[in-house]
């Protein structure tokens, strides 16, 4: 670990202005750090800004501060009762230990466990040292990704929280030395291609202040299913994020999004478009899994994903219908 | 002797909960990392990357100037480190080949230099610092030990296998497989060594002070006297910490070099390749039975892999030889070398990974036979051990499988695969025996008897977490009628008479008895004070017709009101104290244990919820029956069952260490990475002891408990997940993707 400088920054104008790397929680970038992945040479801490509420807007979607912890979002009475999906995608989450610490803009930063790019031996890691190839190819990668991977990077985009917020069509806010702008979810985040290291649309010294979801759809049911293999403390090997309405047995709004198995919160415009108008019946919902997971491209040991993937998303659409 | 002493509260026996629980609630135990010395300084390994292969160069010139670098060690510059004599049992190391050695690497994450430091900050950078360059090899670390072209050998022979295996009527013929698993005890290795002239001082995290310090002594070139090892408290080992690791004599070397006391703490990345870990194992399995469900013929070819510089055998056979009723059996076993670190015995050690193989090909016959699972194994019960012709000593096998299928509901049980549902669940329902080995050793204890009302026994053996601090006490308790705030009992140190080592489930059954002696000695030595002190209120009495009770001296046709406090005897008679010290033998050389086949017997019954939608499986009840002697405190008793249980879940459902077959790295060594039960995936656990007294073992009729309840687990959920969802698991854990191939797709 090297040494780094260490301020704290008192106003949100103050931390967008500053030359640094910002720490929320800590949970990801100070692990890394200790890995020697990371290493920043100066850290702003923001734990300190005014952006830890949560706040129905007058639209009636919410505003949620970049520094709202995952546990105080996920028992939140608001987001318990109208964006079930998110509440239930933070607490399948990590441990009570890290969800008490993580922020939502922590959480959407978060980086992957991919075993390869936490361990510096490994000089092959395009994510790390761009072109340099990539070790889980050919290595130990049941955990990796299966969708919008490439000969450079198949690494899990590891978060459950981004997969319910994609479901959500949330929008991410950030203030940086420009001034500020809004990035719809769906643009935030970006396909490892040959530049796996740029992961997101954010410019040096922007700083996430909030993040904003569009009011519920009151006839909606919303549906978080996560599997793996032990029932607490581990990623998703795929997970599913549902948002449906129906009416007369048919399908009228559909947002499916999945985790554990894209390089980035994995929304399914296939899935979507194979369900909108049909009727919510398990043969629709299996189609919708099928065009899912058709550019799946599975790697030596995590085949198994594509079909569980499949599942994953039949289950969770049938309990959105049911 | 006879005891002379009532036992009031009726002590032994009963649930009481551990001496030791405060100081480790409250954050005051001393484990080994938790001892800082003035001018302490730290030690950091720095480990290969390769695992096979030279050190071509090693360039330490950065990390020696970095700040606050005392010395940087590697094979260029270390003094000799003297190997261990080879199966010395009293001096026992893990890892034969010495640390630093030569520039030869045999595994991923071998140390190849140590860093020592001012701060444990300085001596971390200073190792990333260190510049290695090799001369790599192609590591094998493969999975599959078959096809394997070595020498087998034969662990145990009766009748003739082959030809009563080809004549069964009924035959399973499979192999079956276990993984690596890493021991991973919460409190890391540690050791904290500090010289003081030719004499060091280990605050060590062992499960054996004595073989600790005689090893150390060993490969220091020293004079035993010269090393004393201090543990007093461990934070679990499974096995792990059984001998001596290579970092152990690094930072006695060290410390020798810098004369300042050297702290070492293994991290837990590191715990997942240089300290040991259940050996991966490949077991065929020929069964085979007559029509009617007999047995007639059993072979087991089991193969383990070890290390390139040691042969480590996990004895896969342990079991085997004894468990059934069967004329012709045959076991052998061989080793595979890997370029993996040293193997080292973990809870249960061959038995274990030995009954999932035996107990699920045991599952596969009832299932051939058309036969229930526990009718198979009550048919098949064994009167005597009929590998060598011995009597149990007690075995309640038996009794453990009625009781356990009564428990659990076995008789409600529908053995077509996923005929059972709960709460739109389909339920799989398991079940297998276990057993364990019952020993006992020698030990050595003092007791003593204070002016100052107290009463002490101290063992070098230590409490590895299990509770033994408590069952010294419950035996303290039941000699002197004093309450556990008038008893001390110092463990984990090795100026203090010789105990055991903790592992074998033998600490209990072997403890029991030295400090029953010693305390005897002791309260006898008081009665005759108290008989012949002038002027002392029982002088004169017959010491014969004295008793201890409620810490009062008294005569035994009286109360104990009626008596003395002991200390006033001993203050009356001048005396600081009395004691008396206890050894005794092990039971190989006891007539009464001589001749008679020991060992605990379990069932194990499982209960998982198959989602088959989702091919989501979750282990939800298991029963378990133990017969394992007479308990002495089933409140530490049931708490070792209970966490083998859950360790059971880990190892038939999570737990693997998986290598790199490019470079051989063990590749999740984290408590991330590295799935191991957690709360939520614990079922709930129903624990029964039978509390059958063993007397051939010791005069209290203990044997142990702390593996046995490891042992059946995973063949019972095994067992459980084929009857749930139709796939046979040969090879543990059992993986979402193995259940993805059940043809079933709804509940
Ligand atoms: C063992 C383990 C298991 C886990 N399991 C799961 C799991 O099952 N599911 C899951 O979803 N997650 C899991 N996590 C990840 C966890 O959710 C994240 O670590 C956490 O959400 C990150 O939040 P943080 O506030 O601690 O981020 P930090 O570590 O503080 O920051 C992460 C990154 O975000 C940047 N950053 C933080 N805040 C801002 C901001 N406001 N603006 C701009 N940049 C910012 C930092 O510079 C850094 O690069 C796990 C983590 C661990 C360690
Ligand atoms: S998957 Fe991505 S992060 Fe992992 S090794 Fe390959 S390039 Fe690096």
């Amino acid at each position: 670990m090297q040494s780094f400088s260490y301020s704290k920054a008192q106003t949100v104008d103050q931390a967008a202005g500053m030359d640094g790397r910002f720490i929320g929680g800590g949970t990801t970038l100070v692990d890394l750090m200790k890995q020697g992945v990371e290493t920043p040479k100066t850290l702003v801490d923001i734990t300190g800004l005014p952006l830890s509420s949560v706040e129905t807007l007058p639209d009636g979607g919410l505003k949620i501060g970049a520094m709202v912890r995952n546990s105080d979002l996920a028992h939140h009475e608001t987001v318990k009762a109208q964006y079930a999906v998110l509440s239930e995608a933070l607490l399948s989450g990590a441990s009570p230990q890290l969800r008490n610490m993580a922020t939502t803009g922590g959480n959407l930063l978060q980086r992957t466990r991919c075993p390869y790019f936490r361990d510096t031996s490994y000089t092959n890691c395009s994510k790390r040292n761009p072109g340099s190839g990539c070790a889980a190819i050919g290595g130990h990668n049941r955990m990796m990704a299966i969708l919008g991977t490439s000969e450079d990077c198949i690494a899990t985009h590891p978060s459950d929280m981004c997969v319910a917020l994609t479901a959500l069509e949330a929008t991410i806010h950030v203030q940086g030395p420009k001034g500020d702008r809004a990035i719809a979810i769906a643009d935030f985040y970006k396909l490892p291609g040959t530049t796996p290291n740029v992961e997101n649309a954010l410019e040096p010294g922007e700083l996430i202040t909030h993040v904003t979801l569009p009011a519920p759809r009151k006839a909606s049911k919303q549906v978080y299913l996560k599997l793996r293999d032990r029932a607490s403390y581990e990623f998703a090997l795929a997970s599913a994020a549902v948002v449906a309405e129906t009416s007369g047995g048919h399908i009228r709004f559909v947002r499916v999004a999945l985790g554990g198995v894209g390089t980035r919160p994995w929304r399914s415009h296939e899935a979507e478009a194979a369900l909108m108008g049909k009727p919510a019946t398990a043969t629709h919902f299996r189609a919708a899994a099928e065009a899912a997971l058709k550019e799946a491209k599975p790697q030596s040991e995590n085949g198994f994903k594509v079909e569980l993937a499949k599942r994953c998303i039949v289950r969770a659409l049938t309990t959105a219908t049911a | 002797m006879a005891s002379t002493t009532a036992s009031p509260h009726g002590i032994i026996g009963r649930p009481v909960p551990r001496i030791d629980g405060p100081l480790k609630t409250t954050g005051t135990a001393q484990y080994a990392a938790d001892f800082h010395l003035p001018g302490m300084v730290f030690a950091v390994p720095v480990q290969a990357t390769v695992a096979k292969g030279t050190i071509r160069s090693l360039d330490v010139t950065a990390a020696q100037a970095m700040p606050g670098v005392l010395e940087v060690l590697h094979h260029g510059n270390v003094e000799r480190i003297y190997r261990a004599v080879p199966n010395d049992p009293n001096a026992t190391v893990s890892e034969t080949r010495p640390p630093l050695e030569d520039n030869r690497i045999y595994y991923w994450g071998q140390y190849v230099a140590l860093v020592v430091a001012e701060t444990l900050e300085q001596a971390t950078a200073a190792a990333a610092a260190v510049k290695a360059e090799y001369s790599a090899e192609t590591p094998q670390v493969s999975g599959e030990l078959e096809p394997f072209a070595g020498t087998w050998h034969t662990v145990s022979a009766r009748g003739k296998v082959d030809e009563a295996f080809d004549a069964a009527a009924v035959k399973v013929d499979q192999t079956y497989g276990t993984p690596v698993e890493t021991h991973n005890p919460i409190e890391l290795h540690a050791t904290v060594a500090a010289w003081a002239g030719d004499t060091v001082t280990f605050y060590e995290s062992t499960q054996g002070v004595v073989n600790h310090r005689n090893a150390m002594a060993q490969i220091l070139g020293v004079p035993r006297e010269n090393v004393t090892v201090i543990t007093k408290f461990l934070g679990s080992g499974f096995g792990g910490k059984l001998f001596p690791w290579p970092h152990c004599a690094l930072a006695a070397v060290a410390s020798r070099r810098v004369q300042r006391p050297v702290k070492l703490v293994v991290t837990r990345t590191m715990m997942f390749s240089n300290v040991g870990h259940r050996p991966l194992t490949e077991q065929r399995f020929r069964v085979g039975a007559s029509a009617d469900g007999k047995l007639v013929a059993l072979r087991q070819d089991a193969l383990n892999h070890t290390s390139m510089v040691d042969n480590f055998d996990e004895g896969c056979g342990e079991a085997t030889p004894y468990l059934y009723s069967v004329p012709n059996l045959t076991v052998t076993s061989a080793l595979v070398q890997r370029n993996v670190g040293s193997p080292m015995a973990m809870r249960g050690p061959g038995a274990v990974p030995g009954l999932f193989a035996m107990e699920s090909a045991m599952d596969e016959l009832a299932v051939a036979l058309k036969m229930d699972p526990v009718e198979l194994r009550l048919k098949n019960d064994a009167s005597i051990d009929e590998s060598n012709g011995q009597k149990f000593s007690s075995r309640h096998l038996r009794e453990c499988l009625e009781t356990g299928s009564a428990k659990f509901g076995w008789s409600k049980r529908t053995p077509a695969v996923g005929s059972m549902r709960r709460d739109g669940k389909v339920l799989g329902w398991g079940m297998a025996a276990a057993s364990w080995g019952a020993y006992r050793f020698g030990c050595s204890t003092t007791v003593e008897l204070g002016a100052d009302g107290k009463v002490r026994a101290r063992c070098a053996t230590q409490d590895v977490g299990t509770g033994l601090y408590t069952i010294f006490a419950q035996v303290l308790a039941e000699k002197t009628g004093l309450p556990f705030e008038r008893i001390e009992v110092l463990l984990g140190d090795t100026t203090m008479p010789e105990g055991p080592l903790s592992g074998g489930s033998w600490s209990t059954a072997t403890v029991l008895p030295a400090v029953a002696g010693a305390a005897d000695g002791a309260i006898a030595s008081l009665l005759q004070i108290a008989a012949s002190t002038p002027g002392a209120k029982l002088e004169g009495a017959d010491a014969k017709t004295l008793r201890l009770t409620e810490g009062r001296v008294h005569r035994a046709t009286e109360s104990a009101a009626q008596g003395v406090p002991f200390e006033t005897v001993l203050q009356a008679a001048r005396l600081n104290r009395v004691s008396a010290d206890s050894t005794s033998g092990s039971a190989f050389e006891d007539p009464k244990a001589k001749g008679l086949s020991m060992h605990s017997f379990g069932a194990q019954f499982a209960e998982v919820e198959w989602e088959p939608g989702i091919a989501r499986l979750r282990v939800s009840r298991v029963v378990t029956v133990i017969d394992a002697g007479r308990i002495i405190n089933p409140r530490a008793g049931a708490n070792q069952i209970k966490g083998a249980v859950v360790m059971g879940v880990g190892m038939a459902m999570l737990e693997e260490t998986v290598y790199d077959p490019r470079n051989g790295q063990p590749i999740n060594g984290n408590l991330a990475d590295y799935l191991m039960a957690t709360c939520a995936d614990s079922p709930e656990i129903d624990v029964t002891f039978l509390d059958y007294p063993d007397y051939a073992l010791n005069s209290y009729g203990a044997r142990g408990i702390g593996e046995i309840g490891l042992a059946g687990v995973a063949p019972a959920i095994a067992s459980a997940v084929y009857h749930a969802t139709g796939v046979r698991v040969r090879k543990l854990p059992i993986r979402i993707e193995d259940l993805l191939q059940s043809e079933m797709r709804e509940a």
